[in-house]
């Protein structure tokens, strides 16, 4: 299976080294990954999030169903607009998917879903739809750009048609609007500001190159992986699973279990999981020697005194341009000090153990 | 289009070698390898004087993206390091062929009739 979505020819022409992703023909860079980074933390930049499921639900009760559906609670959204992070889990508290939903109306949500979770996922939502009479319509007539960096919003003012731009300058973050069959969201996974614009296939790929000539550079999923490791996102598939819960994920924030009364899929094995004790979390490691961290590198960790409590494992590991030191997130045992030795083609290097953010809004932390 | 210098010999796996008048081989990563990986971020060097033999991995080479093995392409004693590249290990992706080489080797065999010569390896490049 090899998809493209509607901007690919955009991206032959862009000169995008085109790779496989999630079955997916996606770019992963136009030139250099690292230039692509820069361009994000300084400046703007904008990446094809296409292939990404756009959902909406309507009729029925939306409310009552993404409150039984999500392990965060969606009656946090009070506001036309605003936007809720949460993972949707199966039973024994596994993550089958993280997504964001908009909550545009009493009569109309809109979901955003991985492309790689894309068929079960649909399955998974459209199972437990019925039973609150809510109708899942997947929009794949839609296309998404996603525009981030300091100046991204500015010069996508410059691109995008006037009624879409009056919607989208008041936009606070975290919230989205839409614009006859546009939408546009003020939210990212770069830890920069900008919007996720999702708009008719037809017309992306005049955009493309109308926020191309706004300033707007091409960046690939090279970059949007390191952009989104530095500002300690999650990526789904890396750093949780089905086989990991939220609270061992470095997402027990997305959780929410109050009101105690909200039954939701997967909230007897996160609370059986509380009563015996969460064993490990997501920390961030910072390489204090030269290498580069990676995926299932073996972490061992050290208490506050040196001595060795057990093993942990990197869930996504890199390079990081703006620190210029090697980066990654980490599932630990709880307990772990603020050092740690990580093992690499068989030697042991020191690592600092950080918070799982390290960039954002183009600064350090 | 890579550049592929003619005057050098190519392994499969993407490395050059070049015979310098002393009768060392210089080895390093073509520009191909180098652009296949895109922005590299750390090499970790074989030891001087560690002998290999050829099709050892004694280097591995870093891109944001990922790591990658170099192979020894033939049998040797490693003599001399780049050591430029621990701190700037993007003049691989720069100076492929000069500024960015790897390693000197003092060959232990007569192993270079079987490597590739440019025209060769720029016929595995199009396939």
């Amino acid at each position: 299976m090899s998809n493209k979505t509607v901007l690919f020819d955009k991206h032959v022409e862009y000169k995008g080294k085109i790779v496989d992703f999630a079955g997916w023909q996606m770019p992963v860079n136009y030139g250099s990954q690292m230039d692509e980074h820069h361009q994000v933390r300084k400046d703007a930049g904008m990446f094809d999030v296409s292939h990404m499921v756009i959902v909406d639900l309507s009729e029925g009760d939306i409310k009552a169903f993404l409150q039984y559906l999500l392990a965060n609670n969606v009656a946090k959204l009070q506001d036309a607009g605003k936007a809720l992070y949460s993972c949707m889990l199966n039973e024994t508290g596994g993550v089958i998917d993280d997504l964001i939903v908009y909550y545009m109306s009493d009569a109309w949500y809109r979901v955003v879903i991985n492309a790689g979770t894309r068929d079960k996922d649909l399955a998974w939502i459209n199972k437990h739809a019925s039973a609150y009479k809510v109708k899942v319509k997947e929009r794949d007539d839609l296309a998404m750009i996603a525009v981030q960096g300091p100046n991204a919003r500015t010069k996508a003012f410059e691109a995008l048609p006037v009624d879409v731009v009056e919607a989208a300058v008041p936009l606070k973050r975290f919230f989205g609007a839409d614009c006859g069959e546009w939408f546009v969201g003020r939210t990212g996974y770069t830890g920069e500001d900008g919007f996720e614009i999702m708009l008719p296939s037809s017309e992306a790929e005049a955009l493309w190159d109308k926020l191309a000539v706004a300033g707007i550079k091409p960046c690939g999923l090279g970059a949007r992986d390191t952009l989104r490791l530095e500002a300690g996102m999650n990526l789904y598939g890396s750093d949780m699973t089905e086989d990991t819960s939220p609270l061992i994920s470095g997402l027990s924030w997305t959780v929410a279990l109050d009101p105690s009364e909200r039954e939701f899929i997967g909230r007897r094995a996160l609370e059986a999981e509380k009563a015996t004790g969460v064993k490990q979390k997501i920390v961030g490691l910072i390489l204090e020697e030269r290498g580069v961290l990676r995926g299932h590198q073996k972490v061992i960790a050290e208490d506050e005194t040196g001595k060795v409590i057990g093993e942990g494992e990197i869930t996504s590991g890199t390079f990081s341009p703006s620190l210029q030191k090697s980066i990654a997130l980490a599932r630990v045992p709880v307990a772990i000090g603020k050092i740690c030795k990580v093992e690499i083609r068989g030697k042991l290097l020191q690592a600092a153990v950080v918070k799982p953010v390290f960039v954002r809004d183009g600064q350090a932390v | 289009m890579s550049e592929v210098p003619s005057e050098l010999k190519y392994t499969e796996s993407h490395e050059w070698l070049r015979v310098e008048d002393d009768g060392l081989v210089t080895v390093g990563i073509s520009d191909h390898a180098q652009a296949l990986l895109g922005d590299l971020v750390f090499v970790e060097l074989p030891e001087v004087a560690t002998e290999f033999v050829a099709g050892d991995e004694c280097c591995v080479v870093e891109s944001v993206k990922a790591a990658s093995d170099v192979y020894m392409p033939i049998s040797g004693e490693v003599v001399e390091v780049n050591e430029v590249l621990a701190d700037e290990p993007e003049i691989i992706n720069s100076s492929p062929y000069d500024s960015g080489w790897l390693f000197k080797i003092k060959p232990s065999a007569d192993e270079l009739a079987d490597l590739m010569d440019a025209e060769a390896y720029q016929a595995t490049l199009e396939e």
